[in-house]
């Protein structure tokens, strides 16, 4: 449901429920998004890839 | 056969001895196969499941599963947000053990939800006042994250790690696993928690209503603390299991050492506050609703055991085998302590899911008896064969104990 659906309603229930539903959905899009988008620059040689192991 | 996916510096079986262990267990899973193909093809009627037993078998696996599947958050935030470096050679087992439990649960959920093609509904048409919603929503997105959490180290299988854009990838997902870990934080403390919560507000059913604070009851906190008492009691339970199986030392003694005392003294602050809660709610709800603590008891086959071998056998003696060093530092104590706690949670589940249905609430109702049938076992059965088999490969084709070169070297 987003705020365009006919169901929704703008009270503090839909807004809690769905603002941490989508506010978890947009850290793990960003994650993912952030590694994909530093692997590429590494690939493409513009960052520097370093060993992020720890020993 | 498979020796180039097998990590570099350990030794394993032959691939024909994996194959004759893992044959067993891929026969539980055709028997679960064939079930949820008869319940998604001639619907729920091939279960015992009635208006009376909605939940039934599987939700009680579901609510083991997701309860014992906690040590992969509790240990993500111990080792990623508090630092606790030690746990840094267990944190992978605990994260495919939370992997498996997590999807185990939710496979059980697309069958039992009967029209597996109408799940999106929950989401998109939410009861935004159903505990169940935020349960569905909350596990939904930590199984995503389990399944990032899990990424990396699939991406550390020697073969994988030959394709650079793949290495890479899984080296900066780990190097952020911080922000996942605090998401599947906060996901598991609110759906561990609304597990709890919805049988606490089950007002018309006085064997499993609560008080409780604001709008969350007692359950609500009881099913949280529970879960982080025993969920890392499982993770030791599975290294000492693959330990006894590959008779290899897995994971050094502090990092076992340090979850068994956090899991001891959290089981014991469970146990306190179970033990209250029972009280306060003999004298308080159930008093409330004409009845006595015995009247829950009288009828059946749950009498009077079920709550001494809940509570005591497998919540008080676990909980002090796993506080006193003498015992915990025993491996043999430290073992039987684990499997009573798991046992206790999953009893713990049981009773609420089980005896809360089957025990009448009317005058003139009836003592309600329900047996699974051979569908629910096998999908029910199947969930435990997938773990092992997932389990099974991870540890045979993936670096899952970091550790386990430097303990066990090969002459």
């Amino acid at each position: 449901m987003t705020p365009f659906s006919f169901e929704w309603q703008w009270d503090i229930g839909h807004i809690i429920f769905f603002g941490f539903l989508y506010l978890v959905l947009t850290i793990v899009g960003l994650g993912l998004s952030w590694a994909g988008l530093k692997t590429v620059l590494q690939l493409l040689g513009l960052m520097w890839e370093r060993d992020l192991e720890e020993h | 056969m498979d020796s180039v996916l097998i990590p570099e510096g350990v030794s394993r079986c032959s691939a024909k001895k994996f194959f004759l262990w893992t044959l067993p267990w891929i026969l539980i899973l055709i028997w679960g196969a064939v079930s949820a193909v008869l319940c998604l093809w001639k619907a729920l009627n091939q279960t015992n499941m009635s208006n009376i037993f909605a939940f039934a078998l599987w939700i009680v696996f579901d609510l083991g599963l997701i309860a014992l599947g906690a040590g992969a958050f509790f240990t993500g935030f111990l080792t990623y947000i508090i630092g606790k470096k030690e746990l840094k050679d267990i944190i992978n087992a605990a994260v495919i053990i939370g992997f498996i439990c997590y999807s185990g649960a939710m496979a059980i959920l697309g069958i039992d939800i009967g029209q597996p093609l109408r799940g999106w509904f929950i989401f998109w048409h939410a009861n935004i006042h159903s505990m169940l919603v935020e349960v569905s929503f909350c596990i939904t997105c930590y199984l995503m994250i389990l399944t990032i959490e899990f990424l990396p180290i699939i991406l550390e299988n020697n073969k994988l790690e030959e394709i650079k854009p793949a290495r890479l990838f899984g080296k900066n997902l780990h190097s952020i696993m911080a922000i996942f870990a605090a998401t599947g934080t906060f996901l598991s403390f609110f759906h561990q928690g609304s597990l709890g919560g919805m049988f606490g507000v089950m007002y018309a059913r006085p064997f499993a209503a609560r008080g409780g604070f604001y709008i969350w009851p007692w359950t609500f906190f009881l099913f949280i603390l529970s879960a982080i008492a025993t969920g890392p009691c499982f993770t030791i339970l599975i290294v000492r299991i693959t330990e006894k199986l590959t008779k290899k030392k897995l994971v050094p003694d502090r990092a076992i050492q340090f979850l068994a005392k956090l899991s001891g003294i959290l089981l014991s602050i469970y146990i306190v506050l179970k033990i209250t809660d029972t009280v306060s709610w003999i004298c308080t709800e159930a008093h409330k609703a004409g009845l006595t603590f015995m009247d829950f008891y009288k009828e059946g086959p749950y009498g009077i055991w079920l709550p001494i071998t809940e509570i005591g056998i497998c919540g008080i003696i676990p909980a002090i085998l796993l506080v006193v060093p003498k015992f915990r530092k025993d491996p043999k104590w430290l073992t039987i302590a684990c499997i009573l706690n798991c046992i206790g949670i999953v009893l713990n589940r049981f009773s609420f899911i089980i005896v809360t249905l089957a025990i009448p609430v009317l005058p003139f109702e009836r003592f309600w008896s329900y047996l699974p049938t051979w569908q629910e076992w096998g999908i029910a059965l199947a969930s435990i064969a997938y773990g092992v088999l997932i389990f099974s490969l991870a540890y045979r084709y993936l670096p899952v104990f970091p550790k386990e070169k430097e303990l066990n070297p090969i002459s």
